[in-house]
């Protein structure tokens, strides 16, 4: 494990990573025959790959993501939610309704109304158009309580941590329930005020902290701490 | 420029220029990131006397709607100086100057940012500039790159920006408001280092072939100083609290 910390390196926009023939993947452009950042981050040469983990920047939506959105119009036969992102998330009214219905915005708004928050997966996303999102499949849909707040969209793997080391440390001793969107949108629900604060406070931190080293076991220190 | 009349001794006989400096001297260059809260990137630069706010919105959408554009982004740039700005008070209304130099700014900061990743959607760059002393746009260049940065745009270089001009029959690093007004030419630049790519210049007044060649070398030296400084900034921001490197 160490071995890969090694390999890590805070780059800034136009550094230099590699020459080496490698595949590129996240936030990199080949100039000539050398590999550059494009963005501030960690630069991660593995075997086969080079990618910069990038510290900031918003969220672009990619295909099979879950994201969450709060539903900011309806125009049409579509809801329009906010994903975090330069676009709207495009939700068909046939995705929620059935294929060939055609509801009135009265039922459209019956179902799900400005302001909800829904849970849902980025169905296509492409060049031309908003990203269509689905929220038919179990588990997705609309999200009727907690509290829902924003961190970056980059650190959301640092918030789930390896394996969902993270996120179950902080579920376990906290009793919350955390849906974690990959645009940057969690909603955090908790019988217990105590555990709903130690939560977000949790959330906090690892926002404030995510370039660092050995965060899990802060975290958990800090959980510890306040528990006692 | 144009060799104004005026008291000041623009380059003595040790050749100490009129602020103290040496001819391959830049001003004090100070940048800070991250200074607005409400902006998706900011940058506060300090370059000699000018003091520049940049802040950085987007990707976002475009409105009008019609300047949209569907293959890529499209990249806004605002420079603004302020009434206070200059010791007579300046009209807020945009003026010639101030429209040109958006966008000759727009157009250095294009190459280097990627917008073909963010198709019909905008990207706004707006630069207050608070209190101005010659070579603004050098300023704001730097800051607004920085402020890029900061909002997370993918680049593939950052753009840095120093002057170099002629004043006293010499060849300056960094041309103040005195050295503008009263020297024989000014040299904006606007460089990339690490692609080594040059994507502003601008000259007002007359060189010789050869000074034109030796004014672009000492410009670009001034550059990659202002490139380190940014630099810095940014990992101030970013990789101040961590160990790793």
């Amino acid at each position: 494990m160490k071995k890969l910390e090694s390999k890590k390196r805070y780059v800034l926009p136009g550094d230099f990573i590699t020459t080496a023939p490698l595949r590129l993947q996240d936030n990199v452009v080949l100039e000539g025959k050398r590999v550059i950042s494009t963005t501030i981050g960690l630069s991660d040469v593995s075997a086969d790959s080079v990618r910069v983990i990038s510290l900031n920047g918003i969220y672009m939506p990619k295909i099979d993501d879950l994201v969450i959105g709060t539903i900011q119009s309806i125009f049409g036969n579509s809801w329009f939610a906010d994903i975090n992102s330069c676009y709207q998330g495009m939700l068909l009214g046939q995705d929620v309704f059935g294929r060939g219905s055609y509801p009135t915005t009265s039922e459209m708004k019956e179902r799900l109304d400005k302001g909800d928050i829904i849970f849902a997966r980025i169905a296509n996303s492409d060049r031309q158009r908003e990203p269509l999102i689905s929220i038919a499949d179990k588990n997705l849909g609309k999200i009727d309580s907690g509290e829902l707040i924003k961190i970056p969209p980059t650190k959301i793997p640092r918030l789930i941590g390896k394996h969902g080391s993270m996120i179950q440390t902080i579920e376990a001793s906290t009793n919350a329930t955390i849906t974690v969107g990959q645009n940057g949108f969690i909603v955090v629900s908790c019988d217990e005020t105590n555990g709903l604060l130690k939560a977000l406070a949790a959330i906090r931190m690892i926002d404030e902290q995510a370039h660092l080293v050995d965060l899990t076991d802060k975290v958990k220190k800090m959980l510890e701490f306040n528990g006692v | 420029m144009g060799g104004r009349e005026t008291d000041v001794v623009l380059l003595d006989e040790n050749g100490i220029r009129s602020d103290g400096r040496k001819v391959n001297e830049t001003r004090k260059v100070t940048i800070k990131v991250g200074v607005l809260k409400n902006a998706d990137g900011s940058a506060y630069i300090e370059f000699g006397g000018n003091k520049i706010l940049a802040g950085v919105f987007g990707p976002r959408d475009v409105h009008p709607k019609h300047m949209s554009n569907p293959d890529t982004g499209i990249l806004r740039v605002r420079y603004h100086m302020e009434p206070f700005s200059v010791s007579e008070r300046k009209n807020p209304a945009p003026s010639r100057r101030e429209i040109e130099i958006s966008k000759v700014l727009k157009e250095a900061l294009e190459p280097a940012v990627i917008l073909e990743k963010f198709p019909r959607t905008a990207i706004d760059v707006y630069l207050e500039v608070l209190q101005a002393d010659g070579g603004t746009r050098c300023a704001a260049l730097d800051a607004a790159s920085v402020a890029l940065a900061d909002a997370g745009i993918p680049m593939r270089d950052m753009v840095c920006s120093c002057a170099a001009g002629k004043a006293a029959d010499a060849l300056i690093l960094d041309v103040n408001n005195e050295e503008d007004q009263a020297g024989q030419a000014d040299m904006p630049i606007g460089y990339m280092p690490n692609l080594g790519k040059i994507t502003l210049l601008q000259l007002d007044g007359v060189l010789t072939t050869d000074e034109f060649k030796k004014c672009i070398e000492l410009g670009l030296e001034g550059c990659k100083q202002v490139y380190e400084i940014q630099k810095n900034a940014l990992r101030e921001k970013y990789f101040s609290s961590g160990d790793n490197n």
